[in-house]
């Protein structure tokens, strides 16, 4: 189970409303790349996985992923926070407008609604933990293409701290990896 | 953003990233002890804060006169950070 704590995992204090950029980080809520994936992805092929190690960073590096959608929900509600009609005009947010006022909705940058097509849970410990390592570099590329995006310094903060996380987290699945390999191996379970 | 709460912010992702580092190196006795040094410490600032602040978890004894875990702002506000 888990149990919600009343904060956030790194703070997010935007001064200045840009729903132009909102659209565009919006993908790391809700697009193929995206925190939501990432931790349904995770907290659903630990149930086939072995070894205690990769147990443990699949749950762990799953419900830190919890942590980081509500992160970019923050910056896309600050980013938008009191809007006028003049503004979403101004700024090209009208399709987003239409379809979910100034709410979060999980998307990707094109618009497309979050969809589990875009990750697996194969039930081959292996297998999937090659597939989260490709992902947590996926999540990179997207966290530099977005800083190629952002000037504002209060929104270039909690993205690189979340860039950052995404190596942190291919690191600890490739040492999980190790561990599956030689559980495995040692079992000739191959 | 609260003094105190930006430091256990702090102290609690510091915990979270000795925790999964622990979860692939479980025998590393150094970290072992920074991680329970760092649950401490982040313990004590804890309980300081959610004396005047509120709670920071459900399952936390409230006030007689009032259910604060409701209280505003609540994590994604600006005000809040
Ligand atoms: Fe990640």
């Amino acid at each position: 189970m888990w149990i919600y704590d009343k904060k956030l995992e790194f703070p997010v204090k935007i001064k200045k409303r840009n729903p132009k950029l909102a659209k565009l980080i919006i993908t790391q809520y809700g697009g193929p790349d995206g925190e939501l994936g990432a931790s349904l992805r995770y907290l659903s092929q630990r149930f086939a996985t072995v070894t205690p190690q990769a147990k443990a960073a699949l749950t762990d590096i799953g419900t830190e992923e919890l942590a980081h959608l509500e992160m970019i929900g923050a910056i896309v509600q600050q980013l938008t926070a009191n809007l006028s009609i003049e503004e979403i005009k101004a700024s090209g947010f009208e399709p987003f407008y239409v379809e979910h006022g100034l709410g979060v909705f999980p998307s990707s940058a094109a618009g497309d609604p979050f969809t589990a097509a875009a990750f697996q849970s194969k039930g081959d410990p292996v297998t999937d933990l090659y597939e989260d390592m490709a992902a947590e570099q996926k999540a990179r590329s997207t966290y530099e293409y977005l800083l190629d995006m952002i000037d504002d310094p209060d929104v270039a903060a909690p993205i690189k701290f979340l860039r950052e996380r995404e190596i942190v987290h291919f690191q600890r699945f490739g040492e999980s990896l190790e561990y599956v390999r030689s559980y495995l191996s040692a079992n000739h379970y191959f | 953003m609260n003094n105190t709460l930006y430091k256990l912010t702090q102290l609690d992702f510091y915990a979270v990233d000795l925790q999964l580092y622990l979860d692939t190196h479980p025998n590393d006795a150094k970290a072992i002890a920074e991680y329970n040094k760092t649950i401490n410490d982040a313990q004590k600032l804890r309980s300081d804060y959610e004396q005047t602040n509120g709670p920071l978890t459900s399952k936390y004894l409230s006030p007689a006169e009032k259910f604060d875990w409701i209280d505003e702002p609540w994590t994604w506000e600006e005000q809040y950070n």
